[in-house]
């Protein structure tokens, strides 16, 4: 294993100071008349869990979106490392440090599963296109490289000896691992992971909790799911979204009792006792 | 994990391919000493259709652009060959290096336009290209030549090569002979580079970002700009292929370039197989023997010569139409599917 590991000084840098990594403060986004994102604000500390939960249509995808540049907000403003990101796009986000999975997985079908998550890796090239060209030492020893970082982020996600094959022929729960490999492979230090549990039964949920923990100390991680065992058992930090607003934040233990999150998530009718049944 | 790595990336990509291309030369200069005048100037054909559907098949095949105007960058290639021939003060080799950079700038310029251009639309404008570009020759007829094109002075071979070839083989090396060197000689090199491509990092973004852009775009990717290049590295092959094409006719003319021959090209990469360098050598192959066989069976079976060379483009349909129908990979994608079963059946996976 020659891949540099950059852990130990990030969660030195995460231990001294708690600037957070990333921030959103006050974004809003309507799309026509419906405000999807209402003065939403989120911060997510060095090599913490952050976990977004809500229930359907409470903004999460949206706020998810804006983080990447798909969604340009109305009004807020979107901070990296310090620094105000203005007209951030998505293509920009792997060379800053921001990886993300989608709810779709998007892996290219025409590629091996290797090459998938090859192309994750991609932001640590150093040869151009001359290069390739000519098939010159460097680029071979860039592949190399690359390759190798590739396998460590397969091997972490458990799916090494699927290298060769091609995401269609495997079982969907392969498939999630494979695309989480992907994003591993760029070295983020914020993971955005989108609905991670989607589509996973109860024991491939409690390795996907234990797969996402051991990433904590290492990098960010934000989190967007429904399940809320793993929500509950794998995050530092939860917000919870209602309608758009935040109606909650904080430890797993104080979100759980929080009243506002009971009524977002039973109804305030539940809430009250069911007096009226 | 050493291990597992040099497993997946053979020694070197580049020994492989120079090995596989020296071994082709081989091939190439024994079928060449071994065959008919006429039979060299079918392979100096073929050589150009090659160029250019190798270049094609990394567009549509690898990037997923359709483009129905390669046969217009053909003549960008052509007549920048024609012109800097004109007067015999460039040596060929120039000639054919200008044609292909002057290509890659137009391709530039049609590459920027499609990238922003998905599926029928990318095709109509493309199509726009292959129509439009053979009437700029036509009226611009005072440098361009008009409708009679510009003749092409082909270069003769020189001394040592036809003293060395006869050393070698006691062949004289014909004029023919000399043109289908040339073209094959270009295509071995432009199948090297492209090979080279493929196997790479953009071999692989290209594909990429053909199967998923917005999962392409998160993993850093420029969407424009990967585009763009996959149309210009096409573009290139295509001035290449069109500069080949002048030398080996003799002749740049807008009747050698309508819109069949943009759609010959796309029959041979799909018939081949779409992304394979070697279905498009198989499809190039196809285009140029095919319809004289196909006419000579003709012939010998009791038609006419018009109804013979009729038989031809029938042929040529029905064997698309049963391509489509069978093996929608093309014949590459037959030949591969074979192997697969052959491996399951092996049992060695």
């Amino acid at each position: 294993m020659t891949v540099p590991d950059t852990s130990q000084t990030r969660l030195a840098e995460s231990r001294s100071g708690a600037a957070p990594l990333f921030s959103a403060t006050g974004v809003t986004v309507r799309f026509g008349g419906l405000t999807a994102l209402d003065d939403v604000t989120l911060d997510v500390l060095p090599g913490e869990v952050h976990g977004v939960i809500g229930p359907n249509g409470a903004g999460k995808t949206t706020l998810f979106n804006v983080c990447c540049g798909f969604v340009r907000p109305g009004a807020g403003t979107l901070t990296w490392r310090g620094q105000r990101l203005t007209g951030l796009r998505p293509h920009q986000l792997a060379g800053m440090g921001i990886a993300r999975t989608l709810q779709g997985l998007g892996l290219f079908g025409g590629l091996t599963v290797l090459e998938n998550v090859l192309t994750g890796a991609d932001r640590f090239r150093r040869t151009g296109f001359g290069s390739a060209l000519l098939a010159l030492p460097r680029a071979r020893a860039d592949e190399r490289a690359l390759t190798e970082r590739a396998l460590a982020a397969l091997t972490e996600a458990g799916v090494a000896e699927y290298a060769g094959r091609y995401p269609g022929s495997l079982p969907y729960p392969v498939r999630k691992r494979v695309a989480f490999a992907r994003a591993l492979a760029a070295d983020p230090e914020l993971l955005l992971l989108d609905e991670p549990a989607s589509g996973l039964g109860a024991a491939e949920l409690t390795e996907l909790g234990e797969l996402v923990r051991a990433l904590a100390g290492r990098m960010s991680v934000i989190l967007v799911d429904h399940h809320m065992d793993l929500v509950m058992t794998v995050c530092d930090r939860i917000t919870v979204l209602d309608f758009g607003r935040v109606v909650a934040q904080g430890p797993p233990a104080q979100v759980r009792d929080d009243p506002a999150v009971i009524d977002a998530y039973l109804g305030e009718e539940a809430s009250r006792g069911g007096d009226h049944g | 994990m050493r291990a597992l790595v040099h497993r997946v990336l053979p020694s070197s990509v580049l020994l492989r391919h120079v090995l596989a291309v020296l071994a082709a030369l081989v091939v190439v200069v024994l079928v060449l000493e071994t065959t008919s005048q006429f039979r060299n100037s079918q392979f100096a054909t073929m050589s150009y259709y090659a160029i250019a559907a190798v270049g094609l098949t990394v567009l549509t095949g690898l990037n997923g652009q359709i483009s129905l105007g390669h046969g217009a960058l053909m003549a960008v290639g052509a007549y920048t060959t024609a012109l800097l021939l004109a007067d015999g003060a460039v040596p060929f080799p120039l000639a054919m290096l200008a044609a292909t950079a002057v290509t890659a700038l137009v391709g530039v310029v049609v590459g920027a336009a499609a990238a922003r251009l998905h599926g029928p639309y990318l095709a109509g404008a493309t199509l726009a290209l292959a129509v439009g570009v053979p009437g700029l020759a036509i009226y611009f007829d005072g440098l361009l030549g008009g409708e009679q094109g510009l003749r092409v002075s082909s270069p003769r071979p020189p001394d040592w090569l036809d003293d060395a070839l006869y050393f070698l083989t006691a062949n004289d090396l014909t004029g023919a002979k000399y043109l289908a060197y040339l073209g094959w000689g270009t295509l071995l090199l432009v199948l090297l580079l492209l090979a080279n491509l493929m196997a790479g990092r953009y071999g692989r973004v290209w594909r990429a970002v053909r199967d998923d852009e917005v999962a392409a775009e998160l993993a850093g990717l420029r969407l424009g700009r990967l585009r763009v290049l996959a149309f210009v590295v096409s573009a290139a092959c295509a001035g290449l292929a069109g500069s080949v094409l002048a030398m080996v006719v003799r002749l740049a003319a807008p009747s050698g370039f309508t819109i069949v021959l943009s759609l010959s090209l796309l029959t041979a990469v799909v018939v081949g197989g779409l992304g394979s360098l070697t279905g498009a050598l198989l499809g190039s192959a196809l285009l140029v023997f095919l319809p004289p066989a196909v006419t000579n069976v003709g012939t010998s079976a009791g038609l006419t010569g018009v109804q013979a060379a009729q038989l031809a483009p029938f042929v040529y349909g029905v064997v698309l139409v049963v391509v489509m129908l069978v093996a929608p990979g093309g014949v590459m994608g037959l030949v591969r599917s074979w192997r697969r079963r052959g491996l399951r059946q092996g049992g060695s996976r």
